[in-house]
């Protein structure tokens, strides 16, 4: 669409339609990694630079995959060039800044099965962007995701202090928690139409 | 190089439905399980799509696994996981349009799913054609009844139907969140809480009965 | 390929690079293999259910159109329908006897949780909206996704007013959506209460892209009154 403003698109992907608590993407790093505010902030920057990097390369592939017709090869190679944008992150950053790597280094072969990643350039795709709405979109998604494990972090590290009966500690309480944020986050809706 | 066979029981297939269930057990997969669960009919929809690319993807990935040399093993299992998704897409797309734009983009996601990889990596590149087959099968079987208890469940509370069956009657009021995406955390939840506490019940009765422990 | 000095690494010997080139290789060549055959397998049915899709939508907004013809408006220009060209579709619907029914257009307005896209049917003969249809939306279950549904909201839009102004310009009323239950002109839309944010995106997509196709259109209207069946 045309018609939709740069800060729309941002305030849609990293608030309204928050990637993880409203569309469910990236659920796994989300419960997994959000168990200390530190590492979850280093994650989130990290999902973030990946979802850049590999929704500017989505953007050129499929702009070759329909110039010669090939669309149904659209998912192999959103694939390949997020498993090979994560891989030439990783080699950069070590060569470039070993600090940044020790920091986010341990979380990159993770983001690979992050489906937020591959979200975002399937979505961005089905929504027709051109190359500035899809990297504005893109940041507003990896934004998005990083509030929600921040938030997440420092609910859980809270919940620690906190006297939980064992029968629902761990997994149950992280996704009950979740789901007030969701919940939360509902209340965002409507932003954009008025 | 094969480990010695082991002979292909009905716990090769059940194993992975309940004890080894990938959600409930293993929380493997959570974002399908938690975005198309808002009817009990998508989630069957996705299950059945999850459950072909599970069993197209062991039985290649069992039989190439001689060939595929263990530095590129992970971006061969990829490509496989990603042929078999595109199928299932077009598949879908021709035989169910209306389910295939009530799932959207989750249907092509199914390639991030840890599931199928994990079942490649773990099972399949180890065992024979048909033992791969048969557990691919009882995983796909194991994530579709997940998604069926919680889209059941999400779809009765959140709309009073199952499977587009009114349940009811006219004057029953929905609790309309649980078909919004916070419901899907809360059925999520309430599901595996009901599981721990079923588990801990059962630990404390044999413990009761001193009886050694069976349970994990 | 046992060189000495790995042996005291592992046991296993380093595959030759050409090997792991020649897999790779194969497999995408397989699956390639295997995605062109269904695609070309699955192509012709799913062509014909967006063709099946598209028809029941524009005789949903338009009764009666039994053919139809799609045009692109792009560039303040009307083209015919082909692969290049990114823009509103239109769709002209004619009768058995090739005389135009109406027209059926695409709009899309941000509403409560996403963009709400409908098509909408504009008939020449009043200058008026005749119907409109949601063609995908992420509103609120019981709220804002009954919007095509709900009798009073669809009631606004038997006879929508969006004549053009005098100069045949732009609209001579904007398209406006109004809270419940105080519509006083033929050009404003009735709110259905309790979904007055999806209630808007819906008259702002038909004033968006009315306002873009009228003018351009209504010149044109006699050319395509008539096609040969």
């Amino acid at each position: 669409m045309q018609g939709e403003s740069l800060s729309f698109i941002f305030l849609n992907a990293a608030i309204i339609n928050n990637f993880v608590l409203a569309m469910f993407l990236g659920i796994c790093p989300f419960l997994g990694v959000s168990a200390k505010l530190k590492t979850a902030g280093s994650m989130g920057a990290a999902t973030l630079l990946v979802m850049l990097i590999s929704s500017a390369c989505a953007y050129g592939l499929n702009y070759l995959l329909v110039e010669f017709e090939l669309e149904f090869l659209r998912l192999i190679s959103y694939i390949a060039v997020i498993a090979s944008s994560v891989q030439l992150v990783e080699m950069v950053m070590k060569r470039f800044s070993p600090a940044l790597f020790r920091a986010l280094g341990i979380f990159l072969p993770l983001i690979t099965t992050n489906c937020a990643i591959l979200g975002v350039a399937l979505f961005q795709t089905t929504h027709e962007f051109n190359l500035v709405q899809s990297l504005v979109y893109s940041f507003g998604a990896g934004v998005g995701f990083t509030i929600a494990l921040v938030l997440m972090a420092g609910l859980r590290e809270k919940l620690e202090l906190s006297d939980v009966p064992t029968v629902s500690s761990g997994l149950v309480m992280s996704l009950m928690l979740a789901g007030l944020l969701s919940l939360s986050f509902m209340g965002f809706a409507g932003l954009g139409g008025h | 190089m094969d480990s010695k066979q082991t002979p292909i029981t009905m716990d090769t297939f059940l194993a992975q439905v309940w004890r080894d269930n990938p959600v409930f057990v293993m929380a493997l997969g959570m974002c399908p399980v938690l975005a198309v669960t808002s009817s009990a009919t998508n989630g069957l929809a996705m299950g059945i799509a999850s459950t072909f690319v599970l069993i197209g993807s062991n039985l290649l990935v069992s039989m190439l696994r001689k060939l595929i040399p263990k530095q590129v093993r992970i971006a061969t299992y990829i490509v496989i996981i990603a042929t078999f998704v595109t199928m299932v897409d077009y598949i879908l797309q021709a035989m169910a349009p209306a389910i295939y734009a009530a799932l959207g983009a989750f249907i092509q996601l199914i390639v991030v799913n840890c599931i199928i990889l994990g079942r490649a990596e773990a099972y399949a590149s180890k065992n024979g054609v048909l033992a791969s087959v048969v557990n691919g099968a009882g995983t796909g079987a194991g994530f579709t009844l997940a998604l069926l208890l919680l889209g059941g469940v999400r779809e009765i509370l959140g709309a009073g139907t199952l499977f587009g069956i009114d349940l009811f009657g006219p004057h029953f009021q929905p609790w309309l969140v649980m078909i919004l995406p916070p419901g899907g955390f809360f059925a999520l939840g309430a599901w595996l809480l009901l599981f721990s506490w079923l588990k801990q019940r059962k630990t404390r009765r044999a413990e009761l009965k001193g009886e050694p422990l069976h349970a994990g | 390929m046992s060189a000495p000095h790995t042996s005291t690494l592992s046991a296993t010997p380093q595959t030759p690079s050409f090997r792991l080139i020649a897999v790779l290789g194969t497999v995408a060549m397989l699956s390639g293999l295997l995605i062109v055959l269904v695609y070309q397998w699955t192509l012709p049915t799913i062509t014909e259910q967006k063709r099946l899709a598209l028809e029941r939508a524009v005789q949903a907004v338009i009764p009666g159109a039994s053919s139809i013809e799609t045009l692109v408006l792009e560039g303040g220009q009307l083209h015919p329908d082909s692969a290049n060209v990114n823009g509103l579709h239109v769709y002209l619907g004619y009768d058995q006897a090739g005389t135009l029914q109406g027209i059926a257009a695409e709009g899309s307005g941000q509403g409560y949780a996403d963009l709400v896209k409908i098509l909408y049917g504009y008939d020449p003969a009043c200058q008026c909206i005749s119907g409109f249809k949601v063609v995908a939306s992420r509103e609120t279950p019981g709220f804002g996704d009954k919007l095509d549904r709900d009798p009073k909201f669809l009631a606004n839009f038997q006879a929508l007013d969006v004549q053009l102004d005098a100069e045949q310009q732009a609209l001579a009323n904007e398209v406006v959506t109004v809270k419940h239950g105080t519509k006083s002109k033929p050009w404003q839309i009735d709110a259905i209460s309790g979904a007055t944010v999806s209630s808007r995106a819906v008259g702002r997509a038909i004033n968006d892209s009315a306002s873009k196709l009228l003018p351009v259109l209504t010149p044109r209207l006699s050319e395509f009154a008539k096609r040969s069946p």
